[in-house]
């Protein structure tokens, strides 16, 4: 044989050996929810148009996906190119460069096109640091006929007052219809969701400005005082252990008049296969006090590119694929205009089609009315609407949920939890150097 | 000489035992009844029991989304590679232990027991920097040896209670006949232990099989077993109890097939020298 053709078989080699090592791989973490799965399934579009590109996927319930990125992030493990996060971690993470500033996105991505709301919770001294994949605020979804069987008109906003008459009118506990479904389970993004945000409408907040824990005012008296008031009198029994999925069922099998949560739910309550009062739902936006401000959340699931990533450049390219235009464009396509990822770009909102969705239009009302730059009636230094966005407050939150779930429980009353959460947050806060 | 035991007696026990049994056996069976159900079955009120439609359809779902080989080839791996390298420790180490005890001998067990008495979670951010510093993030090599470290206090205070059982005059027998120290555990001991050495590699494949913090902290995409595999089916927002429930019941349904068919030699192992 001769030398010219070893070298030939010897490069032909290498050529195979080296071949599959070309294409990029990125490991993209995300939670486990339809519309992420729904990614997932689509993502022949992407690497079609990315042959070089390899996707492997990390799918994790949100609590423990948000645990492992964290400590991933923070102790530079560098396990994922992307992952997806909320408007809870970007402005922390993003403050501390520990992920990719987004502004170099190509001009096709149409940047001012994001939710002006949403973009603005992802945004950190100018620089955009997750895209946002889809986007969610807080709604009331009721039960159409028993509001009809009461006598009542739900409006457009209602105030909280009338939610509890309405409550009070649609609760038949004979035959197991609750008149208000809320979630009651402990956790900074369980019932501290819902009730900082109803607290934000109350007039309520956690901090003043020089970072006292508020949990002593009148306002925060008057929120739990409400609440307890509401799901004591018309919630379900066991409301203390209620999150999103058991309101959920509870609702989809006609044992709630109403229920107030995440607008991403109405496309559940809403689909016959799963509910069965799907033609019988109405929407309205958050109840206010006449303060000024909802009791309505914001929340945006987003993609971001962690600082350690070797693969920057394709990861950039798989976070324009997923929060594009053309992506919405293409689940349109695939699986109708009900099954878009919400909330998260002017021109969807905009589209003839996407408007005869039923619960668009509050969706998109819904999210315009939250600011997560000035979240309560009197000033705070903090953002964040249903959270405050500093690294402390999951750890503060959880504990303060803990003791309101214990007295939606009834083992303790309103001031008790209150003044107990008045102390661990006074305590947390000092120990942290505020 | 035997107690008599009247049938009516019998009766009873036996219809206690199988109620206890039943009733710890339930919430698999609940989970493997939901896995045929639909998403709207899975959460009806009143709760069905068998009278549904029962449906194929999660399987198919969780098949066509997840590559459910690879997650169960890492967990054969994983699980059963620590069970062994922790085996080959810990059969030496428990024979000295037994057999040619020191004076530290009690404490050195107790201590070994001592650390699984701190939560795992005490030790993450230590082992998670180790295992950056060392390449070994999602792999499966890393987690044989994390399990196996955290398995042997178990191994090793198992097949000493075992050892313990056997008298040291058969093993001084083989020494007077020549038999060297690797003779005398290989072909000795070994043999004489193989109930209660097959019971503790059994149960470690279980507890190794069910480990779910370590998989889920240290690996990402390549190495993650069939824990991983359950909690990509758990969502706090959208329901996938069914889906949920078929995930699960793939995931347990190889080891509790290896424990059905080997629940003779567990029973066995795990009653080993109650008699005397």
């Amino acid at each position: 044989m001769t030398f010219l053709a070893r070298a030939l078989m010897g490069a032909t080699a290498l050529t195979l050996v080296a071949g599959p090592a070309l294409a990029e791989k990125l490991t993209i973490a995300t939670v486990n929810n339809g519309d992420m799965i729904r990614m997932q399934k689509l993502t022949d579009d992407f690497t079609a148009k990315n042959p070089d590109i390899e996707l492997e996927w990390v799918t994790l319930e949100e609590n423990v996906l948000r645990q492992r990125v964290t400590q991933d992030i923070a102790a530079k493990g560098g396990q994922f190119d992307v992952m997806t996060i909320g408007t809870y971690e970007v402005p922390i993470w993003g403050a501390q460069d520990w992920l990719v500033s987004l502004n170099d996105l190509p001009a096709d991505y149409d940047v001012d096109d994001l939710l002006p709301a949403i973009r603005s919770g992802l945004t950190v001294d100018g620089n955009l640091y997750a895209a946002p994949f889809y986007g969610e605020s807080s709604m009331v979804m009721y039960r159409k006929d028993l509001m009809e069987k009461a006598g009542l008109t739900m409006p457009e906003a209602p105030t909280w007052d009338f939610i509890k008459e309405a409550a009070a009118a649609m609760t038949d506990k004979d035959n197991e219809v609750y008149g208000i479904c809320l979630r009651g389970k402990a956790g900074w993004g369980e019932n501290m969701a819902f009730l900082t945000a109803m607290g934000n409408s109350f007039g309520a907040r956690w901090f003043d400005e020089e970072w006292k824990p508020q949990f002593d005012s009148q306002a925060w008296s008057d929120t739990l005082t409400f609440y307890l008031d509401l799901m004591n009198s018309y919630g379900p029994p066991g409301a203390s252990s209620n999150g999103f999925n058991e309101n959920l069922s509870l609702f989809q099998t006609g044992k709630c008049g109403m229920w107030i949560d995440a607008t991403v739910a109405a496309s559940f309550v809403t689909n016959p296969t799963d509910s069965q009062v799907a033609d019988k739902v109405g929407f309205a936006l958050a109840p206010d006090k006449g303060l000024g401000k909802r009791g309505n959340w914001l929340w945006a699931w987003s993609l971001a590119i962690p600082a350690g990533s070797d693969s920057v450049d394709a990861a950039k390219k798989f976070v324009a694929w997923a929060t594009s235009k053309d992506y919405t464009a293409l689940v349109a396509s695939k699986e109708g205009w009900a099954n878009v990822p919400p909330g998260t770009r002017t021109s969807l909102y905009e589209n003839a089609e996407y408007a005869k969705v039923p619960f668009a239009k509050m969706t998109i009302d819904s999210i315009n009315a939250a600011d997560p730059k000035s979240p309560t009636v009197d000033p705070v230094p903090y953002t964040g609407v249903q959270f405050v966005a500093i690294p402390e407050f999951a750890g503060i939150a959880t504990q303060v949920g803990q003791e309101f779930s214990a007295a939606l429980a009834g083992q303790q009353s309103a001031a008790d939890a209150l003044a107990k959460a008045q102390s661990l947050t006074a305590d947390e806060m000092e120990a942290a150097g505020y | 000489m035997a107690r008599r035991v009247s049938t009516r007696r019998k009766a009873i026990t036996t219809l206690a035992a199988w109620s206890v049994g039943f009733l710890i056996f339930f919430p698999i069976l609940w989970t493997v009844l939901t896995s045929f159900k639909t998403e709207a079955q899975a959460i009806a009120d009143p709760p069905l029991f068998l009278g549904f439609d029962w449906t194929l359809e999660n399987y198919a779902v969780v098949q066509e989304r997840s590559d459910y080989l690879r997650f169960l080839w890492n967990s054969v791996i994983i699980a059963g590679g620590s069970t062994l390298l922790g085996t080959m420790v810990a059969i030496p180490a428990a024979w000295a232990m037994a057999f040619v005890p020191g004076k530290k001998t009690k404490d050195i067990l107790l201590w070994m027991l001592s650390t699984k008495m701190l939560p795992a979670v005490g030790v993450l951010y230590p082992i998670y920097l180790i295992f950056i510093q060392l390449g070994l993030l999602d792999s499966r090599i890393g987690l044989v040896v994390v399990l196996m470290l955290c398995n042997l206090p178990i191994i090793v205070w198992m097949l000493y209670t075992y050892f313990k059982e056997i008298p040291g005059e058969i093993l001084e027998a083989a020494r007077m006949d020549g038999a060297t120290l690797r003779e005398e555990i290989l072909y000795v001991l070994t043999p004489m232990a193989v109930p209660g050495i097959a019971s503790t590699i059994l149960l470690n494949i279980i507890l190794a099989w069910n480990e779910a913090f370590w998989t889920l902290n240290l690996t990402a995409a390549k190495a993650a077993p069939l824990t991983a595999f359950i909690a990509s089916y758990s969502s706090p927002e959208g329901l996938f109890y069914a889906k949920l429930s078929a995930a699960s019941t793939l995931a347990i349904a190889p080891i509790l097939i290896l424990g059905w068919f080997s629940q003779k030699q567990l029973v066995r192992g795990l009653t080993f020298g109650a008699v005397k």
